[in-house]
């Protein structure tokens, strides 16, 4: 007798959990031969609403964690996305990658993340400085995160677009929002549940799936997001957003051009989301001897 | 005994103005096409030079002037040799110094002590710092050779005119690129004098540009196609229209804009220092400073105490004319600025705050305004979330630190605070939850050219100052990205 | 441990044993180093010029205990100074006379008798000067033999290794006892800054003296250094503002030891001015503990009448 199929419901991951979008709207995801995948749900602003807050009482949780343990947090995701390889490898050959860059592009994933893991307890000590200045004080700067990221996922590379935009805004201690690329939803739910067994505080990660020129534009305008990164934006609707952006004054990354995830990413993502804060502190003369001169 | 202290006024003649000043392009003072400008003396109100400003075909030879030095000269150029350039200056900051300072005061408004102590002897340390800089980029955490951004458009603002073009000049030019830098319309005379100074060091022609004039010079430079990189500083409505306009352009973008900063004074502070700290936080540069503290958030517990105090040191500031040196409190810079406090003090009166204000006698000419302090206020007037940009304290409680900390962030600004305690541990605590770019312990308004200065949200984005200052100047954009898909400005060899 | 003067209730709780004097002086809000500083240096960029300058001087000239506190000292060397402080520059009779003359209290009676009807006082260091290491006993008897000679006002030092060692209340009872024992004399208390090292030190020991009953509180020895400093000075002078704010008493300050320059002097006046109030800008209330700046102070008051600068041979030495 054969098995009948129990097919998952792909679902949006808004504040550790699976909701489904409230508009209740879906829209096909089909395979690489047209063949229907799944149903996902077509995310609306109302959902990108609520990710948005789901995401700034992430943030609160994330950045007051030390960044060790963010660091072991995001290695986790890597540990679990890494056990999850056979899984992901078949989602994207069903996509329409051969079996051979599928793997590769799960082990460059999985790569990605170790590499993020490591950066988040070295920031400070990399950009920031303690500040030679002119006087009786002790001043540092060091870079902290921005807050909330709304993130337009790229296209071409489902898994490792998806996490190469991520794993830099987590690393500096940011929460996001992130809109996947509309074909690639399959993948970005699934690693929605990687994420959900990773540690990761509900809400630092947010993923919707739907249309990005229906939904970014509320977030490029929504006033409690701090930043956003429009890699998986087409030039028109990122100019666009970039306009709407300045409404706030938002921080905005937009590469330069199609990024190459295969190649060691610099360092313009994890500075893209930090802000550097300059402390002052007077360090008094012990004793009234090595005071004033007068 | 009643001890007048006696008119010490510093000679006007130091300041040696004369009667026109002309915009610096390609290296020499030029005749602007567009209509002279007069710029008045605040403590006067009357006229004090004349400018002759640009118009749209001398801004476009600016940039051409500076997109030809940067490839022919800047850009070829080792750091070490644009290093000495920059020694130069700085040191024939020094050398005019008191000239500029006079000069400063005559045009800005503000007293003379605080020109000679502190905007001209920083604008030349400005310089001397980032000279540092120029042959050692590769030491910033950018990678081995980090690249300039080409041409920079700059727009400074009339609180720090001298000042302000040195934030902007020096590191723009350590990192190697050029620049066309606009001064503000009230304020265009230190920096013409900056430019003989530049002149004399012998700066190749069209690396430094300077295109005086009003509101739409400004609009026409930041939006010039011409450049690569845009730096402003003003106002966050003007902060916004930029970004906007830049959208899609792909040139850089920084931004230095407003503030509403909360100075936080605890009851265990060193009340004496605390207050010190209060009156410098608002009536420095007559809190025409995006970073002033001018919201006090006292603790409930001592607020009757420390208000005493306040109002009892701020009698005994010195509001006059700007040239004399004992004068604290100088003139606001415009009749422009001085309506816009004079609205949003009256909104305060008409939402219900109690509004005191110092009883020194203001002179009979000139635009002043006296110190003042703006009490019962609530977290929801507008003088609790506006920035008035003059010398009035809005004065506010709380009861915990979790309370000082969560007013303090309460607002879309995020440029400074200020925090006074004896604890050591809250005064760090405080100084990590605060969302500001610049957070003072038990001080105020400091400022080194070596520690970085810049806001959270709507203050703006970008730093100046430090090694992330630098960053704004050059092309730190490492991201690989695949040949074919390569678009738009980078930086050029 | 009660005080003879009247103050009000939350001052009456902090002497009333030396736990809760040690509370009240601890609680006091800290000082901090940087920002005095700084504020100091500030009011020293005051540009006094012409006739401000002019009443500075005089001022400064009236607000001098002329001062000599050596081993050395003999009757000859006191009478000098006595008629100096009388009649600082002869060629300029209108030069007002110091308000005082300050001598070891063996030498007082030396300086009564020569100053007798001329208005310059008579202060007398007395309780073990300068150290202050001695038995109770023999700083009363130094002080009786100082107010029996005739002097107008004892310069007393407290005892700073009690201090240091947090033994408030005995630092106070020997402020007390002195007091008692100056009858119509206006007692200086001479905290010694420099050896208490600290300027929350300086807070508390203002407030102490203070509270004692002290007249005037006063920085210096000059015998330690740092000696007086102007930031040490703020913070006196901020304590005496305070206690009149608190208790409606007002209350004198003398900075001593290290103030050598007319500039050095009219900082000093600035300083009162505006920290402590110009009802301070009188010899009743503020001194100068100082010997060389007399002289400065007479060249530059020549310079500013005649209009070229003086020098050293126009003005006496002593």
């Amino acid at each position: 007798m054969n098995h009948l199929a129990v097919p998952k419901t792909y679902k949006l991951y808004v504040g550790g959990k699976f909701p489904r979008s409230e508009s209740g709207r879906t829209y096909p995801l089909r395979d690489a031969d047209g063949q229907l995948l799944a149903n996902a749900a077509r995310a609306s602003r109302k959902d990108a609403r609520d990710a948005v807050g789901a995401a700034r009482k992430g943030f609160g949780a994330w950045s007051g964690a030390t960044p060790y343990n963010r660091g072991q947090v995001i290695y986790r995701i890597a540990e679990m996305l890494d056990g999850r390889r056979a899984e992901f490898v078949e989602l994207l050959t069903r996509g329409g990658a051969g079996a051979s860059a599928a793997g590769s592009e799960v082990d460059a994933a999985v790569d990605r993340l170790v590499h993020y893991a490591g950066w988040t307890d070295k920031l400070p000590a990399v950009f920031g400085s303690s500040n030679p200045i002119s006087g009786p004080y002790f001043s540092y700067s060091a870079p902290e995160p921005t807050g909330v990221v709304a993130v337009i996922a790229p296209t071409g590379a489902p898994l490792l677009g998806l996490v190469s935009v991520i794993a830099p805004i987590l690393t500096g201690g940011n929460a996001c929002v992130v809109i996947a690329a509309e074909p690639d939803a399959y993948v970005a739910v699934t690693f929605g549940e990687v994420l959900a067994t990773s540690d990761v505080p509900g809400g630092v990660v947010n993923l919707l799936t739907g249309s990005s020129a229906e939904i970014a534009p509320h977030l490029a305008a929504h006033a409690d997001v701090n930043a956003l990164d429009l890699t998986g934006a087409d030039a028109e609707l990122a100019t666009e957003l970039e306009r709407a952006a300045s409404d706030t004054v938002k921080r905005v990354y937009r590469p330069r051009g199609t990024p190459d995830f295969a190649t060691a990413p610099g360092t313009a993502r994890l500075r893209a989301f930090l802000e550097i804060k300059t402390v002052w502190h007077p360090t008094g003369a012990l004793s009234l001897a090595g005071g004033s001169a007068y | 005994m009643d001890w007048e202290y006696a008119p010490a006024p510093e000679s006007a003649a130091i300041g040696a103005i004369k009667d026109r000043y002309l915009p610096y392009i390609d290296g020499t003072f030029v005749e602007g096409g567009g209509d002279d400008l007069i710029t008045y003396s605040p403590g006067t109100a009357e006229q004090l030079s004349t400018v002759s400003t640009v118009n749209g075909a001398d801004v476009d030879r600016a940039v051409a002037a500076a997109r030809r030095a940067y490839e022919k000269v800047w850009a070829p150029m080792s750091g070490a040799e644009r290093g000495k350039y920059l020694f130069r200056i700085a040191r024939g900051i020094a050398e005019r110094a008191r000239e500029l300072a006079v000069v400063e005061t005559l045009d800005n408004g503000k007293p003379i002590k605080e020109t000679r102590d502190f905007d001209v002897p920083t604008a030349a340390q400005h310089f001397f710092y980032h000279a540092g800089w120029a042959d050692k980029l590769q030491h910033l955490g950018l990678g081995a050779d980090p690249r300039p951004l080409g041409v920079a458009g700059q727009v400074i603002p009339w609180n720090f005119p001298l000042l302000m073009a040195a934030w902007k000049i020096a590191p723009a030019l350590a990192a190697g690129n050029t620049v066309v830098i606009k001064p503000a319309e009230t304020t265009p005379l230190s920096i013409l004098v900056l430019a003989e100074v530049i002149a004399d060091a012998d700066l190749p022609p069209g690396v430094v540009n300077i295109v005086p004039g009003a509101g739409d010079v400004g609009s026409t430079l930041v939006n010039h196609p011409g450049l690569d990189k845009v730096a402003f500083t003003g106002s966050t409505p003007v902060g916004r229209s930029i970004q906007q306009s830049l959208a899609g352009t792909g040139r850089k973008l920084t931004l230095e804009l407003g503030g509403k900063g909360a100075n936080i004074v605890f009851a265990d502070a060193a009340l004496d220092q605390a207050v010190e700290g209060i009156v410098n936080g608002i009536f420095f540069n007559a809190g025409q400073v995006c970073c002033a503290g001018s919201r006090l958030l006292v603790q409930e517990s001592i607020a009757e105490e420390l208000l005493a105090k306040l109002r009892a040191r701020v009698e005994t500031l010195r509001v006059g004319d700007p040239m004399d040196k004992n004068t604290d409190v100088g003139a606001i810079n415009s009749a422009r600025q001085l309506e816009r406090i004079t609205t949003l003090t009256q909104a305060g009166r008409d939402e219900g705050a109690e509004v005191w204000s110092a009883s020194c006698p203001l002179p009979d000419r000139g635009w002043f305004f006296p110190p003042t302090l703006i009490t019962a206020a609530s977290s929801s007037m507008r003088v609790s979330r506006e920035e008035i940009f003059g010398p009035v304290l809005t004065v506010l409680t709380f009861r915990t630190p979790d309370e000082a900390l969560a007013k303090a962030n309460n607002t879309p600004y995020g440029l400074s605070a200020g925090v006074w305690t004896e604890k050591g541990s809250r005064a760090m605590g405080m100084a990590a939850g605060l969302r500001a770019g610049v957070v003072w312990d038990n001080t105020f308004n400091r400022f080194d050219p070596a520690a970085s200065f810049g806001g959270y949200g709507e203050s703006g984005f970008g730093r100046e100052g430090g090694p992330s200052g630098m960053a704004a100047y050059l092309d730190t954009d490492d991201e690989p990205v695949l040949p074919s898909s390569r678009s738009g400005r980078k930086g050029r060899r | 441990m009660t005080s003879t003067v009247p103050l009000p209730a939350h001052l009456e709780d902090a002497v009333r044993s030396e736990t809760s004097l040690r509370r009240f002086l601890e609680g006091l809000p800290g000082v901090d180093p940087v920002g005095v500083e700084q504020r100091a240096a500030a009011l020293a960029t005051r540009s006094i010029k012409k006739t401000a300058k002019l009443a500075a001087i005089d001022l400064a000239i009236s607000m001098v205990d002329l001062t000599t506190l050596e081993g050395a000292d003999t009757g000859g060397k006191v009478r000098n100074l006595c008629r100096k402080a009388m009649l600082p520059d002869p060629e300029f009779p209108e030069v007002p006379r110091t308000a005082a003359v300050c001598v070891y209290p063996d030498l007082a009676a030396t300086a009564v008798e020569m100053v007798r009807g001329s208005g310059v006082k008579v202060a007398a260091v007395a309780t073990a000067f300068p150290s202050g290491r001695s038995s109770v006993e023999v700083k009363l008897a130094d002080t009786r033999m100082a107010v029996q000679a005739g002097a107008d006002e004892i310069d007393m030092v407290i005892d700073r290794g009690a201090y240091l060692a947090g033994r408030y209340g005995v630092v106070f009872d020997q402020i007390q006892q002195v007091k008692a024992t100056c009858g119509d004399a206006r007692l200086k208390v001479i905290l010694e800054t420099g050896e208490l090292a600290t300027y929350d030190n300086v807070r508390r020991a203002s407030w102490l003296a203070l509270l004692a009953g002290g007249d005037f509180i006063k920085t210096s020895t000059g015998k330690v250094a740092p000696a007086a400093t102007l930031p040490v000075t703020h913070v006196m002078l901020q304590a005496v503002r305070d206690w009149r704010d608190q208790t409606g008493q007002q209350r004198a300050v003398k900075p001593a030891g290290g103030i050598k320059t007319t500039k050095d002097a009219i900082r000093y006046l600035v300083a009162v001015h505006e920290v402590a109030g110009p009802e301070w800008l009188d010899p009743y209330w503020f001194r100068f503990g100082a010997s060389s700046v007399l002289n400065d102070l007479l060249m530059q008051r020549r310079t500013q009448l005649s209009g070229h600068y003086s020098g050293p041979d126009y003005v006496t030495m002593d």
